[in-house]
């Protein structure tokens, strides 16, 4: 199949995007910038689930991502940091340890990528939608369904761990 | 030229292999508990996509993407009981820095 040039276009500005905001996300000094940062992270990623014939996982992504947890988080930071002052809100520490880690990591990644021959078949982008619902509803009917048993373990947990405590003196009423 | 004209699995694996970098250099370097976690939904972004690119250009079929679904789902849950838990811990320390929640060590 031969890739037409918006495609590789888009590719790479949904690439720059991903990794700009990630860079940002990582290495900002203030909490509040990663935060928004990530925002772009979530976008380009959702553009690459298009590009790679996941349009359901795209919408999801945006949905629950953005909708939901980057609203959580940003919540979470306005809540609890006290914002404007840039050294309590993200100082760093062990940037040289971390530095070597990661190189160390995507040293492994690199070479086990490059050494395997992946039997890589390019395809055409199809919508998978469809195939995934009937997916979920017949081989992965039970993970599903434990699935649907978490969220709900996680949002009743969330709750009773996030209310403020009821005072002793205050219950007797 | 080639490499930039011909998208194939080697892009995407490098995408996310840079994403999970950020993320590991997140969960590192930050003593903000918020940070932390967003280096953590940094790294399961990474798996993800590595998941469904994975599924379009080797494995075809549908799994990678049944799999990348639980990951958006454990995700948002641990995010929302990670997110309670720091509520509560910067109720009883009036911090959020992880190096100065210590209690465990007195």
């Amino acid at each position: 199949m031969q890739q037409g040039p918006l495609f590789v276009a888009s590719f790479w500005a949904l690439f720059l995007l991903t990794v700009g905001s990630a860079g940002i996300v990582a290495l900002s000094r203030n909490v509040i910038y990663s935060t928004i940062a990530l925002l772009g992270t979530f976008l380009g990623i959702a553009g690459m689930y298009i590009q790679l014939s996941a349009d359901f996982l795209a919408a999801v992504q945006v949905l629950v991502y953005v909708g939901g947890t980057l609203t959580l988080i940003l919540f979470a930071v306005m809540l609890t940091a006290k914002i404007e002052n840039i050294q309590t809100s993200n100082t760093w520490r062990g940037r040289s340890v971390a530095f070597v880690v990661i190189m160390f990591v995507l040293l492994i990644l690199g070479r086990v990528a490059n050494s395997t021959s992946w039997p890589a078949v390019t395809r055409e982008a199809m919508p998978s939608t469809a195939k995934l619902g009937h997916a979920f509803l017949s081989e992965f009917m039970l993970p599903f369904e434990i699935a649907s048993v978490v969220l709900l373990g996680a949002m009743i947990g969330a709750v009773v761990l996030a209310r403020r405590a009821v005072k002793s003196g205050s219950d007797k009423e | 030229m080639d490499f930039f004209t011909n998208i194939g699995l080697i892009h995407y694996l490098t995408a996310a292999a840079v994403l999970f970098g950020f993320g590991l250099f997140c969960i590192i370097t930050r003593r903000h508990a918020v940070g932390i976690l967003l280096g953590v939904e940094l790294i399961l972004n990474a798996a993800a996509l590595n998941f469904v690119a994975f599924e379009h250009f080797v494995a075809g079929g549908i799994t990678g993407q049944v799999f990348t679904v639980f990951i958006i789902c454990l995700a948002a849950s641990e995010a929302a009981i990670a997110l309670a838990i720091v509520l509560q811990v910067f109720r009883a320390h009036k911090t959020i820095i992880a190096d100065e929640i210590a209690d465990m060590k007195n």
